[in-house]
């Protein structure tokens, strides 16, 4: 018999857990904390926001963490590789719900979808970088050599994200139109508003921990039945050509 | 509740693409997993 | 030093035989800045948006011109041999990415020009200096960027469009830096000679660090992956 799944004990408890959390979340943001008194009802909208913006950050430094250790190993761990693979994949769709519902507050907020201020437009670059390294991983190779290229452009990223910081900092500081709008969404939180962000962060954690478990074994299949297959190609052509001999 | 479709909409976003990954990675992971030998499963 | 100028000269000399800059990414440079013109339709706009216009049209430029100094690498697997005649390939990085700067500032002139002729851009006095200092150093960190991310694609299916995926975000920091500082040098009202020095200083910091992490990654990169 087969195990048709990429779960285990461990992974079912995680995700049950982080299904449980997320729906005290939902419950919470929509029906039992009251509305800001600056934002209004829209700081419900933050309880998704602020948590997807934490996960995707989380899953880029894991993403050159585990890239880190896969060219220390030099590769011949492929789990690190798959671990860093996973952890972009999961990022950058966390960070795409980051710059959605983030522009859907700030329609609501100030009164626009976008604003050009340093902390928005370096999660933009941050994530048009990781939607690169992700292209670079569908590239159909041998896994050794997607290790190996990916994590360049993983360690590559480390150094560009700074600079790129630091230069839009700058931008913005020597611009000399006057800032219209306070960019920064800070607010004072009660007790139970603080209670449900951080229950958001525990959740999306859970999920993201899930995420990259399964998506990481995933890979691990991928990668194997490509060698599984690779052998029983081989093993039909001996068949074939040795058939071809005794006839 | 005011602005409640751009409330709706942010959450429906998030948990619906989660919920997308998550049912996506689970089919790949069925199919994938009936074409490869248990015992070079790691984590089996 | 020796093995710099060799690679250099040797990629120079191919560029100048088949002539690929002079009859193609020159051309298409003049070519974006005319439709960036046509696009924004208006005089004092395009004045405005000059420096920033000459750093886009640097930009895309940069991309073909790297995909043109890895093509001839990669055919009949030259790297390796390339290589296999230095101990430091840190140098050969060194020498391919002079022989993009050289390619470069000479794009960078012309295109300098063609927004002094075209968008009416002046430049007078001692803006001069801080100009001819952008163009170096900005060139300097397109150069080593774009021989890194060359390097990088060289062996992959598809580089083509990966190039400008990968490279154009690590970009971003010189096209901001490059557009202030060039503003400046242009007399915008937005931003003044002494800012104009600070981005150049970003500049500068920009070269050094793409230009050591390429010499360092670029022996892993170039190792015949298999």
């Amino acid at each position: 018999m087969t195990v048709s799944s990429t779960g285990t004990p461990t992974t079912r408890v995680i995700g049950g857990l982080a299904l449980l959390i997320t729906g005290w979340v939902v419950v919470s943001a929509f029906f039992i904390t009251p509305a800001d008194s600056v934002q209004g009802d829209s700081v419900r909208i933050m309880y998704a926001h602020v948590p997807t913006a934490w996960i995707a950050y989380l899953a880029f430094v894991t993403t050159a963490i585990a890239s880190g250790f896969s060219v220390a190993r030099r590769h011949r761990t492929l789990g690190f590789d798959r671990v860093a693979g996973a952890s972009a994949e999961v990022g950058v769709l966390f960070m795409a719900m980051t710059l959605i519902t983030g522009s859907l507050w700030g329609r609501l907020t100030w009164g626009t979808f976008w604003q050009w201020d340093p902390r928005l437009t370096t999660t933009l670059f941050l994530f048009v970088t990781y939607v690169g390294y992700l292209a670079v991983r569908r590239i159909d190779t041998d896994p050794r050599q997607r290790a190996s290229r990916s994590s360049v452009i993983a360690l590559l990223a480390v150094l560009e994200i700074p600079l790129v910081h630091f230069s839009v900092v700058l931008w913005r500081s020597l611009h000399q139109e006057a800032s219209v709008l306070n960019t920064d969404g800070d607010v004072r939180l009660d007790g139970l508003m603080l209670f449900t962000l951080f229950s958001g962060v525990v959740a999306f954690t859970l999920i993201f921990v899930w995420l990259v478990i399964h998506r990481q074994r995933l890979t691990t299949l991928s990668d194997l039945e490509r060698v599984v297959g690779l052998d029983a190609a081989i093993t039909a052509r001996r068949a074939e050509n040795s058939a071809g001999v005794t006839a | 509740m005011k602005d409640l479709g751009f409330i709706l909409a942010s959450w429906l976003i998030t948990l619906g693409s989660i919920g997308m990954l998550a049912v996506v990675t689970t089919r790949q992971a069925r199919r994938l997993s009936t074409r490869v030998p248990d015992d070079v499963k790691p984590w089996v | 030093m020796n093995t710099i100028v060799a690679v250099a000269k040797k990629d120079l000399r191919i560029e100048w035989r088949t002539r690929t800059l002079l009859a193609r990414v020159v051309p298409f440079a003049l070519l974006v800045l005319v439709l960036f013109a046509v696009a924004l339709d208006s005089e004092a706009l395009l004045l405005r948006a000059a420096a920033g216009l000459v750093w886009m049209a640097m930009l895309f430029s940069t991309m073909l011109v790297v995909q043109r100094a890895f093509d001839i690498e990669t055919s009949d697997a030259a790297m390796d041999s390339l290589l296999a005649c230095t101990a430091q390939p840190s140098r050969v990085f060194y020498g391919k990415a002079l022989s993009l700067f050289v390619q470069l500032f000479a794009l960078a002139a012309v295109l300098v020009t063609a927004a002094v002729v075209l968008y009416g851009a002046s430049v007078n006095g001692n803006r001069v200096v801080l100009l001819v200092t952008v163009v170096v150093t900005a060139t300097g960190g397109l150069a080593t960027v774009g021989t890194l991310y060359g390097a990088v694609v060289a062996n992959m299916t598809g580089r083509d469009s990966l190039l400008p995926l990968l490279a154009l975000p690590v970009l971003a920091p010189l096209l901001i830096a490059a557009s202030r500082a060039t503003e400046a040098a242009f007399g915008s009202q937005t931003i003044d000679l002494a800012n104009g020095w600070a981005w150049v200083g970003v500049l500068v910091v920009y070269a050094i660090v793409f230009g050591s992490a390429g010499a360092a990654a670029f022996s892993p990169l170039t190792e015949s992956d298999s």
